[in-house]
């Protein structure tokens, strides 16, 4: 019970009136993040890091924690009152969704969309409490080669659960793990890549990458398509939500098996985006009302938003306790912490207590300050979305300027988003991954020092990595995940 | 911006996919190519101390190579159906490029006189030209968003953005 204790200690700290004010805060830029198109929880976050530099740390992670959660809310706005998903993980909620606006039934699809995410975020919250500490105890054993091989796992899993071509996953996570390794290497201090470049000597921010892929690529793909915003609208009121909450407990099954597939599905790199497709899929095949899937019932909404967020929470699960994160929103975060000076993984929980659980406190906090917010203000939300988008686009751009500059008060930076944006925009074409990009993009100089590490210790004997169980089976298992695709291929012949 | 002024001829295909594909497998074939180059030359061996600087990338190079080499043998031989779609429609590119040109003349006007002057001038450009919207309503936001991202970094959080290499019209401001 040590935990609760804990976590009850993390609760003072996040209670205090200014952190309370920087959740509400928090939560609504997230929606308003969430909601706009080009701008996502990632580069949403990425964007607003430089302005929480001054707060202290506990505070600043706060903040943009509850952005993401924000983020998460968002989403399904926009998917439900217009068909346009704000973030790729509410896509499956539109199948549902937005047929349910349709047919008047916006409040209630909505109210289930915001209650759904709550109860994920919630499960998810309550297993990072209790196998969080776990797992960084367990990770405190934890040696080089054994860090090497979670990292391992990592980026195989990405190929052994990618559902594009395996080959684009390994390109796209290798050019990111390329433009890690520009700039001075941690180890000699040579100068790596630079072509001379006295410029590139800092090497690539991974944030400027985060703004131009996800940010700049959004918005020449939104434009391709020439925007026109078309939506219903929507009022909650008391007696929706209490009518719709009267409905909810009957689909519990379907609830906690998407809770379940979230938390699976975050904790190992697949992200909420995988998570709500095949919660969706599960729900429907297992579901009695299978056949009315997709014209507007309401499993179809429960599904993907419980198994999105408790995906999108549980994400930060390996984050805190190993340092790596499972989505590209909990490596903005990481990075976050890197520049407080807090190594993220197995030491923080027993060097920065405070921080931790205070964390994990405000994620209790701050997703019912969510739900209290989105239940209360859809209606000025979904008017952020008949803003036209010539004067929508143009902001964000600036928007997106502004942070790719301030990152490290430089110029260059910004050239650098706008051709990363070309490149999100051309990869997002073709199906390049871009979620193993930029955590190679972020974990590259780790992976290879706990590589280069194990070699000392090995003095180049590359058994080390099989050395003892644990790091063999971590091993075994990231080369079953790397071969997973030529295995199903075999196996379809 | 809407799409009731897309002719027949902005369906046309700029590009295929098939094509697109193989250009971008090349471009990264290359890139990965480079990448191990340079990496070779700063020494991609084993010293005494253990792997060399170059060691990691080097084979992070091969690996793009080699990847990206697959991915364009895919793109060439493939049969598959939709073989001949369109990677981008002339209507579709012509919305793009009136993006993403003008955002190359933003960040052009950043470098040289500040990101408040151009940030201002690029939203009023945009709404005015992309939007239709009277010339002064277009002014009137870009100079108000300057104006208040102008408090909210200098001022507020003593963040200061660029302010310009060739002349800095803000320097009245003292900041």
């Amino acid at each position: 019970m040590e935990e609760i204790n804990a976590l009850f200690h993390g609760f003072s700290v996040a209670m205090t009136p200014f952190n309370l004010m920087l959740m509400f805060v928090g939560v609504t830029l997230g929606v308003v993040i969430g909601v706009l198109p080009g701008l996502g929880g990632a580069n949403g976050i990425a964007i607003l890091l430089p302005l929480t530099f001054t707060m202290p740390p506990t505070s600043a992670i706060i903040m943009l924690s509850c952005i993401y959660w924000g983020a998460l809310f968002g989403g399904a706005i926009t998917s439900i009152l217009f068909n346009i998903p704000g973030e790729p993980w509410s896509v499956a909620t539109t199948f549902d969704g937005y047929p349910m606006a349709q047919q008047g039934r916006a409040g209630e699809a909505l109210t289930t969309a915001f209650t759904s995410s709550f109860v994920g975020a919630f499960v998810a919250v309550v297993m990072i409490t209790f196998l969080a500490p776990l797992v960084a105890k367990f990770a405190l054993k934890f040696g080089p080669p054994e860090f090497f091989s979670v990292y391992f796992l990592t980026f195989c899993s990405f190929i052994g659960m990618g559902k594009g071509s395996p080959w684009k996953t390994l390109t796209a996570m290798m050019l990111g793990f390329s433009l890690a390794a520009v700039g001075m290497d941690t180890v000699t201090g040579q100068l790596r890549l630079t072509f001379g470049l006295s410029e590139l000597m800092r090497g690539f921010d991974f944030l400027v990458a985060v703004i131009g892929l996800f940010g700049i690529g959004e918005i020449l793909l939104s434009m391709e398509e020439g925007l026109s915003f078309s939506g219903r609208s929507a009022r909650i009121n008391l007696k929706v939500v209490i009518e719709t909450w009267k409905k909810l407990p009957q689909y519990w099954m379907t609830s906690l098996r998407s809770c379940l597939i979230g938390c699976w599905m975050g904790i190992t790199p697949g992200g909420a985006t995988p998570a709500s497709f095949m919660s969706y899929g599960v729900a429907k095949r297992m579901s009695a009302n299978g056949a009315q899937f997709g014209k507007g019932h309401i499993e179809g909404v429960i599904a993907p938003e419980t198994a999105a967020h408790a995906a999108g929470t549980s994400a930060l699960l390996p984050m805190l306790s190993l340092g790596i994160p499972g989505s590209p929103t909990a490596a903005v975060l990481l990075g976050g912490l890197l520049i407080w000076g807090l190594q993220p993984g197995p030491l923080l929980f027993v060097e920065k207590k405070e921080f931790v659980w205070g964390l994990i406190a405000s994620m209790y906090l701050g997703n019912i300050a969510g739900l209290i917010i989105v239940l209360t203000c859809v209606p000025l939300f979904a008017a952020i979305l008949r803003i036209p988008f010539s004067i929508i686009a143009p902001l964000i751009i600036v928007i997106c300027a502004i942070g790719a500059f301030s990152v490290h008060n430089a110029m260059l930076d910004i050239w650098f988003m706008l051709l990363f944006g070309v490149i999100g925009y051309v990869f997002k074409k073709l199906d390049y991954p871009m979620a193993p990009m930029v955590l190679a993009l972020v974990l590259g100089d780790r992976a290879e020092d706990s590589f280069r590490q194990s070699m000392l210790i090995s003095q180049g004997n590359l058994n080390v990595f099989f050395a003892n169980g644990l790091v063999g089976s971590i091993m075994a298992l990231g080369l079953v995940m790397l071969f997973w695709p030529l295995v199903n291929k075999l196996r379809e012949k | 911006m809407t799409n009731t002024d897309i002719t027949s001829a902005d369906k046309h295909a700029v590009i295929g996919v098939r094509a697109m594909e193989i250009i971008v497998a090349v471009v990264i074939l290359a890139f990965g190519a480079v990448i191990a180059w340079a990496s070779y030359d700063l020494g991609a061996g084993w010293a005494d101390d253990g792997p060399q600087a170059g060691y990691f990338p080097f084979y992070i190079g091969v690996i793009i190579a080699i990847s990206s080499f697959v991915t364009l043998m895919q793109a060439l031989l493939t049969r598959a159906p939709d073989v001949g779609a369109a990677f981008v429609e002339r209507g579709q590119l012509k919305l793009v490029l009136s993006v993403l040109v003008p955002a190359l003349v933003y960040v052009l006007v950043i470098q040289w006189f500040g990101i408040y002057l151009a940030s201002a001038i690029y939203i009023a450009v945009f709404m005015v030209w992309l939007g239709k919207y009277a010339w002064w309503k277009g002014l009137l936001l870009g100079v108000i968003v300057s104006v208040c991202v102008f408090m909210m970094f200098e001022v507020w959080f003593q963040v200061p953005l660029h302010k310009g290499t060739l002349y800095n019209p803000l320097s009245f401001t003292g900041y």
